[in-house]
């Protein structure tokens, strides 16, 4: 072991810490106490020194209930958890199926297949949103969440598939050909044998897959348009903002309340997630 | 056991008498699909069907529309006829489009390499042992996981020109008389975006370098120092090596996401004050959505193409570099 004066350790380490944790964490100190601090403290002059910006003698849920009784917030919640809940599962089944194909299977072209599937994940959604939105009018999908749920898969696909694919290679091949020994169909041995020793790969693909369709934005934003059937990120950014003023209150209380389901999935599956998130790069 | 003595017992593949009672009615016959099955060419077919055709119709065909249209003086409502490349030169002699093109390139560079750097510095700090390790770690990656628009809400907040609570701050120390024009000066803004996109991107540097890191022996990092190189020397002639695999998947990763923003100018900036905050991706939406312009909003967006077919295709040639002998 490396040996450490005390000061150097305080010095190289618990202060940059420290720094970093504020920094990182304190945008979300500033959304909650902007949430509960009335609008009469809300809006005061930056030169006014007798201002205590970080925090409220006053705490008030009035914005909380603006939002929740006067807005349609609870409905975008509702669609925002439904297109990623929908949107996930059509990209599980998708990846599970092709991750298995290519990981495990012979046919020619499977090189090729595997390479035009890890260059789709390198597609950014920027690059094809307005052509998209052309194809989606001539659909008639436009305005529904069919538009969100048939669209998203395209960059959650390939970025399941790839990580499946890397899950089914450290599947020794023994335990299929067992089961096929013991007479189970090549299908039957995939889904009885090889998906349920996947799991763990499942759930970090379907939780890395539901926190990008949580945060999609730019889909959302161009095939979607009644208020009603609007996502969270489009709904809080279009519907908050009245004109040209912004209530901060209701603003930040939306942000947080969006936030909150993600954070939950992420805070109850820590680790699925950052395999995920490493498996991602890694393939 | 039972299953063991059921396969001796009866031929392979025909039902066991037990299995009478469950609702099967029949025994399995010779199923004509399942026997299809079998081959492998055409259960990988069968297999790949729903993920090719998805991604065919929703990246290959939109992207065929797109060159398509770029090709067209379409707008919304009208089906366009076709005028070559004129919407591309018109652009490129479009001041406010070469604002908007720099713009994406100095916004890729820098924040490419404060992620890098910060997140590297940030992996370094959390791969040591400390006490409530985990949590720290998990609410690091917080800025990653929540909605990009919203987080970005939260900044602009921060950023108010009235209100700001960092103006608040930096004058109530004494360090400025003058409130700073965030989001009211070209120049300022660009660089305020950069750092709302490292502060998001970080996390993801961080926890994937660490996972790199995590992956290297402390026996290495031993033996350096006993044979006496520094904590500086360490890092470079140990570390850097082993971690350069995972930097660059990573950096091309990051580059292609922050290339391609959209979401974090549209809420900080809206492109503006006075256009002067455009990325390719936000000048793409005013042209092709919001003003209607579809041709002209779908060549903003196709210039970003050979930049990011440079990157891919540089990660691919990696990527098979590694896997070569």
């Amino acid at each position: 072991m490396v040996i450490e004066r005390r000061w150097k350790k305080w010095v190289f380490f618990y202060v940059p810490l420290t720094l970093f944790l504020v920094g990182m964490l304190f945008p979300f100190y500033w959304m909650f106490i902007t949430a509960v601090r009335p609008d009469a403290e809300l809006y005061r002059s930056w030169r006014n020194l007798h201002n205590t910006p970080f925090w409220t003698l006053h705490p008030t849920l009035d914005h909380l209930k603006d939002l929740l009784a006067r807005t349609m917030f609870p409905r975008w919640l509702w669609n925002t958890f439904f297109i990623a809940t929908v949107s996930t599962g059509i990209s599980l089944f998708c990846g599970l199926l092709a991750g298995y194909a290519l990981a495990r299977l012979k046919f020619p072209m499977a090189g090729t297949l595997g390479t035009a599937i890890f260059v789709t994940y390198l597609v950014p959604p920027t690059l094809l949103f307005i052509p998209l939105a052309n194809i989606i009018r001539d659909f008639q999908l436009g305005d529904t969440p069919w538009a969100l749920i048939l669209t998203y898969p395209t960059f959650l696909i390939p970025f399941c598939t790839w990580l499946l694919m890397g899950y089914f290679k450290t599947i020794p091949k023994e335990l299929e050909e067992c089961a096929r020994v013991d007479g189970a169909t090549r299908l039957g041995a995939m889904a009885w044998i090889i998906f349920p020793i996947a799991v763990p790969g499942i759930l970090s693909a379907g939780i890395f897959a539901f926190t990008l369709s949580w945060n999609e934005f730019i889909y959302a934003l161009v095939f979607i348009s009644s208020p009603e059937r609007k996502t969270v990120p489009v709904g809080v950014v279009s519907e908050l903002i009245r004109g040209d003023i912004y209530f901060w209150g209701q603003l930040m209380t939306g942000a947080l309340l969006g936030s909150v389901p993600v954070a939950l999935v992420y805070s109850f599956f820590v680790e699925y997630y950052v395999a995920g998130l490493t498996g991602s790069v890694k393939g | 056991m039972a299953k063991h003595q059921r396969s001796l017992a009866h031929p392979v593949g025909a039902a066991p008498p037990i299995e009478v009672a469950l609702p099967r009615p029949r025994p399995a016959p010779p199923w004509r699909l399942t026997r299809l099955v079998e081959n492998e060419r055409l259960l990988a077919a069968l297999l790949l069907t729903p993920a090719v055709v998805l991604l065919a119709l929703f990246i290959a065909y939109p992207f065929v529309m797109g060159v398509w249209l770029a090709l067209t003086n379409a707008s919304v409502g009208t089906a366009g006829t076709f005028i070559g490349i004129r919407n591309f030169v018109k652009e490129w002699n479009d001041s406010i489009f070469q604002t908007a093109f720099q713009n994406t390139f100095f916004y890729t560079f820098w924040a490419t390499i404060f992620k890098l750097s910060l997140g590297m510095w940030l992996a370094l700090l959390l791969n040591r042992q400390f006490r409530g390790m985990r949590i720290v770690r998990a609410s690091m990656l917080l800025p990653f996981i929540v909605p990009t628009v919203l987080s970005t809400f939260a900044w602009r907040w921060m950023f108010d020109p009235t209100f700001s609570v960092l103006n608040w701050l930096l004058y109530s120390l004494g360090l400025i008389t003058n409130k700073l024009p965030f989001l009211s000066d070209g120049h300022w803004a660009m660089w305020c975006a950069i750092v709302v996109n490292t502060w998001r991107g970080m996390p993801f540097f961080a926890i994937t370098l660490l996972a790199g890191l995590q992956t290297i022996s402390p026996d290495l990092h031993e033996a350096a120092s006993l044979d006496g190189a520094n904590s500086w020397h360490r890092f470079w002639k140990v570390t850097w090596p082993l971690l350069r695999p995972v930097t660059i998947v990573v950096v091309v990763f990051s580059v292609i996401q922050t290339f391609a923003d959209f979401q974090l100018i549209y809420v900080l900036t809206g492109g503006g004050p006075a256009n002067s905050t455009h990325l390719l991706a936000t000048y793409a939406y005013q042209v092709g959505v919001a003003t209607g312009l579809l041709g002209e909003g779908a060549a903003i967006s196709l210039f970003m193409f050979p930049v990011l077919f440079l990157v891919v295709w540089f990660q691919l040639r990696y990527l098979r570099r590694l896997e070569g002998p």
